[in-house]
């Protein structure tokens, strides 16, 4: 197949010695083990940011907007920045699975899942601050177009805040067709291996009944493609009409017309840092560093150099046109904002996401992991810093000098930002130890073509299949080693199904029991069961003990009923 | 190898003999006193019944009455009519000038980019390039005739003119003849630097025995785009957006990318179509032809993107220094204005949007033809208001200014491709891009 070529000079993409049952367990340990402490005391510090921030909100909404610092000049502030802060950081997630899947970029697979749950993730804290600012959020629904009995209550069309609501919804929604859709063969594996009776039944209705035929993986290639170009000119419009609530203005520093692009661009360039810094966690964290490799860091790192550059270049254009336009508003905004009183916004704005990216011209940098984090928690920052510079540097200054005034927020307003970091980390932490967290299907479709393992065989001119042979061997090794170790278990196994006695007893073919293969096979009889006599003894307890002296596909036994269907051959 | 066809040799020896005789015709039939432009006018309303020319006719009847205080009109309706060959050279120019720039920009987002399916349309991505050097050439000598007051494209480089325009004089230190030729020069300079140099690392490539060629193409590409990405736009600020020197728009550089990138695109599309009809390129299969027209459908939605991001914050905010830009266009423009709209836009995304219509080669051209037909009409739309008003036509000297540069642009482009094999032989990417297959 031709698709499987890759050409040598690529670095791979799976690293170290995986198989595909490899890729299966590996991605699947976080799911299916247990939470360490680690893990429960960042979601502790997620939970209390969170739980302060609701209480921010309640004392918001039960006292009024007037708790927040806002005033009658600049009426528009903390809120806003923190809603297109948090819109553009989920463009990164459409960006990866959407833009990149038409690009063929294969290296999206160990990323898209994570960085499309960010998206959701952070799209849910954007929704927040509308409905906060409302004051009334039980009367949000007023923002939907439905026929009602207020008489003249009707949305005005004209405004780019509608256009919001509908952007933004239809943005929730596709993104999370987008994510299930790619869940579903991965929800599907965890259903498969699942061994309590609750999980199984949770993943089966997540995967909604995946099967893994043909036809199913037809269908999910085709409405994938679909809806990848369905997200593309979604996401494009999400943060063109963000920047629209701004540009359709004529407020000098908000009205220019290189907005729309140029906020598309900013907002994947703090996508992908916000995506850089949950990966290079996780990826420790759960183990994940032969699939999210340094490559794969380094990839990002380059995307985000190339948005920081033509968000930078937007800058200067603005910069530029300012002067050359020869209008004093626009002339006194822009000079206003690098010399003003907000000037440390601006300067913050500027070295953070036009200069700091440009490290990432030098291979050290942008292959070093620590770097990359520090460069991508400076690039979150200066993203928050540049719509702030551009709401409240422009209204701070009115065109009435008697109303000139300054915004400072209050402990609400940080209280809410700060909750909405705390919720958003609560999500993650949860979908870390609950989805897959990578596209593992995926994955596999490229391990043969991107695997470093694969990639080696393919150089040494070896066939691909002659791993096969290498990994049984190794790890019947292993299993023998571990055999040892467990020979408590191998008796007290043996005990309760029966010893196989090679002198009185004839050792059946195993094989045919499904389920168990040449491999497994071998395992038992290193056991010590031979026989479908021994094996349709086997109830819950046994099945147990053998899992943990064999320590591979655990549950496997119980879910294929190996006794029921020993019991049935014994008897022919 | 490719040799040059005799056909289409003589093809584009008569495009341009053809295309100078129109530019022939529009210089020697330009007025040169109110008179005669006033006769001209006059005359060509008595001619033609078409509805554009009638409006501007019963324009001037009325201003006739009042002949007094018309001095100043029909000296300027003179410099109008004075304009109007040299406006249909400068768009034609700049037209074919844009496809090879779009393609050099293409080019290097995929050298940059390591895109494995491209490497095999490399040569043909450097033969069209190559017509940056007669085609930069050219557009800095019409450059220069404006500087030297034989023409009046750039209102900015009158000095009476600046002298009764605060706002000018204000933009002096940038719009001013002598920096705005250096930057000329440096911006043409550094194209055709990167283009020479990039093209002489792809054939060296070919005979060496490591990748050394190809890495350092690798770097001077991601170079070049920085540098591409700056000059891009203050270019279009200079060459096109000071015709109009009050007006201002900061999208208008990304704008004329998205222009230049989509005729680009589709130029390649044409000529590697060609190539393979004649029985060259033979790897070139129908998924190259795919992603090639994915491309042409997925650049004319930025394209229309971008027009309606200008457009429309421009027309919902309706301040009067920036919305007579398009005022004039609606008004005077009317159809070239919605109609390229429909051209670069409502057509691809019909034509383009179904899979398999992208694999047949004869759709994709005529597809093609309409994308670089709305595109030139596009840059038609963005120099003619400010130079000619509404006394715009397409006739004879913007027919015949097409024509000469078509014919000059497809004598280089096929030239050049004779100069090295079709297809490079060891880009580390070349088998990825043999083997191809969506």
């Amino acid at each position: 197949m031709a698709s499987h070529y890759e050409a040598p000079i690529r670095k791979p993409l799976v690293l170290g010695d995986k198989s595909y049952h490899d890729v299966t367990v590996d991605i699947a340990a976080p799911v299916e083990g247990r939470a360490n402490k680690h893990w429960w005391i960042v979601f502790t510090i997620a939970l209390v940011a969170f739980l302060w921030g609701v209480g921010c909100i309640i004392y918001t909404i039960s006292t009024g907007i007037g708790t927040w610092g806002l005033n009658k000049t600049v009426n528009w502030a903390w809120d806003i920045t923190n809603f297109v802060w948090w819109v553009g950081i989920g463009h990164a997630g459409t960006l990866i699975s959407a833009v990149l899947l038409l690009f063929r970029q294969k290296w999206r697979m160990a990323i898209n899942r994570s960085a499309e749950a960010m998206t959701i993730f952070s799209v849910i804290q954007a929704a927040l601050f509308p409905v906060i600012h409302m004051g009334r959020p039980w009367l949000a629904y007023w923002v939907v177009p439905i026929p009602n009995q207020f008489g003249s209550l009707w949305v005005n069309f004209n405004s780019p805040l509608l256009w919001d609501v509908f952007a933004i919804s239809t943005y929730l929604s596709v993104s999370m067709v987008f994510w299930w859709t790619g869940l579903l063969p991965d929800f599907a594996m965890i259903r498969d291996r699942a061994v309590l009776p609750f999980q199984k039944k949770i993943y089966s209705l997540l995967s909604f009944g995946w099967t893994g035929r043909a036809k199913d993986w037809q269908r999910f290639e085709e409405v994938s493609l679909v809806l990848a170009g369905l997200a593309t000119p979604l996401v494009l419009s999400v943060h063109t009409i963000v920047s629209m609530d701004f540009a359709t203005s004529v407020i000098p520093g908000w009205h220019t017309t290189i907005f729309p692009p140029y906020f598309v661009a900013g907002a994947v360039f703090s996508g992908f840092a916000m995506v850089n810094t949950l990966l290079i966690i996780m990826r420790k964290v759960c183990h994940l560093e032969a699939y999210i490799t340094v490559q794969h860091i380094e990839l990002m790192n380059i995307v985000i150099m190339i948005t920081g550059t033509i968000v930078g270049c937007a800058y200067i254009t603005e910069l530029f046109m300012a002067w050359y336009s020869g209008v004093e508003y626009e002339q006194y905004a822009f000079l206003n904002r690098a010399t003003g009183p907000y000037w440390w916004a601006y300067w913050a704005m500027m070295s953070c996401n036009v200069f700091s990216p440009q490290f990432m011209w030098f291979k050290k940098l942008r292959t070093s992991i620590m770097f990359s984090f520090f460069i991508s928690i400076i690039v979150n920052i200066g993203m928050w810093f540049e719509r702030f510079v551009i709401i409240v540097t422009s209204l701070h200054r009115d065109y009435l000098p008697s109303s000139w005034s300054m915004f400072s927020p209050t402990f609400v307003d940080i209280g809410i930002f700060i909750g909405t970091i705390g919720f958003f980390f609560v999500l993650f932490l949860l979908y870390a130890r609950t989805f897959p967290v990578i596209a593992q299907a995926e994955v596999k479709t490229i391990l043969k073509s991107s695997g470093e393992k694969y990639k080696k065989l393919r150089e040494a001119g070896k066939p691909l299949y002659q791993i096969n042979g290498g990994t049984v061997v190794k790890e019947n090794v292993e299993t023998a080693a571990k055999t040892k170790s467990d020979e408590k278990d191998v008796a007290s196994l043996l005990d309760s199904i029966g010893t196989f006695d090679s002198s009185k007893d004839t050792a059946d073919d195993l094989k045919k029991v499904k389920g168990i293969g040449p491999q497994m096979e071998k395992t038992l009889n290193q056991i010590g069961i031979f026989t479908f006599a021994q094996m349709s003894r086997m109830t819950e307890k046994e099945y147990n003990l053998l899992d943990s002296i064999t320590e591979s596909f655990p549950g496997r036994a119980q879910r294929d009923d190996w006794a029921g269907q020993a019991k049935k051959l014994n008897n022919k | 190898m490719y040799t040059f066809s005799n056909k289409l040799k003589m093809a584009s020896f008569i495009l341009m003999a053809v295309g100078l005789l129109g530019i022939g015709f529009g210089f020697m039939s330009a007025p040169s006193t109110v008179e005669e432009a006033k006769a001209l006018v006059a005359s060509h309303d008595e001619g033609h019944a078409s509805e554009a020319t009638h409006v501007v006719a019963e324009d001037h009847g009325e201003e006739a009455h009042a002949e007094g205080h018309d001095a100043s009109h029909d000296e300027h309706l003179l410099h109008q009519l004075q304009n109007k060959p040299w406006a249909a050279l400068y768009v034609a120019a700049f037209f074919f000038f844009m496809i090879a720039l779009g393609v050099l920009a293409f080019y290097a987002i995929q050298r940059a980019s390591q895109a494995g399916w491209a490497p095999i349309l490399f040569r043909v991505m450097e033969g069209i390039t190559s017509y940056l050097v007669p085609g930069g050439i050219i557009i800095f000598v019409i450059l220069v005739l404006s500087v030297m007051h034989y023409n009046h494209l750039f209102v900015w480089m009158d000095a009476d003119v600046v002298a009764h325009d605060k706002l000018l004089q204000a933009k002096a230190g940038f719009l001013n003849p002598t920096f705005f030729l250096v930057r000329a020069a440096i911006f043409l300079g550094g194209w055709i630097l990167y283009r020479e140099y990039s093209r002489k690392l792809s054939l060296k490539q070919d005979e060496s025995d490591d990748n050394s060629n190809f890495k350092l193409n690798f770097r001077i590409s991601a170079a070049f785009l920085v540098f591409y990405l700056i000059s891009e736009s203050m270019m279009s600020w200079d060459w096109i957006m000071s015709v109009d020197p009050h007006w201002f728009s900061t999208l208008f550089g990304w704008y004329v990318f998205s222009s230049m990138i989509v005729s680009g695109i589709t130029v390649i599309a044409m000529v590697t179509v060609y190539l393979k009809s004649n029985d060259y390129l033979p790897e070139v299969n129908d998924s190259h032809i795919h992603d090639l027209a994915k491309f042409m459908f997925g650049f004319s939605i930025f394209w229309a993107y971008l027009w309606f991001s200008q457009f429309m914050l421009i027309w919902y905010s309706n301040i009067p220094e920036e919305v007579t830009y398009y005022v004039t266009r609606i008004e005077d423009y009317n159809l070239p204005f919605f109609g390229m709209v429909a051209m670069n836009f409502v057509l691809p995304i019909l034509l383009l949007m179904n899979s398999d219509y992208k694999r047949i080669n004869w759709f994709v051209i005529m597809a093609g033809i309409i994308i670089l037909a709305g595109h030139y009409l596009d840059i038609f739309n963005m120099i003619m208001p400010s130079t000619v008003g509404d006394q715009w036509s397409i006739g004879i000297p913007e027919i015949g200014a097409i024509l000469f540069f078509a014919g000059l642009f497809i004598f280089w482009v096929f030239r050049a491709l004779t100069k090295a094999p079709l297809q490079p032989k060891r880009n580390p990417f070349i088998e990825e891009s043999r083997h191809f297959h969506y």
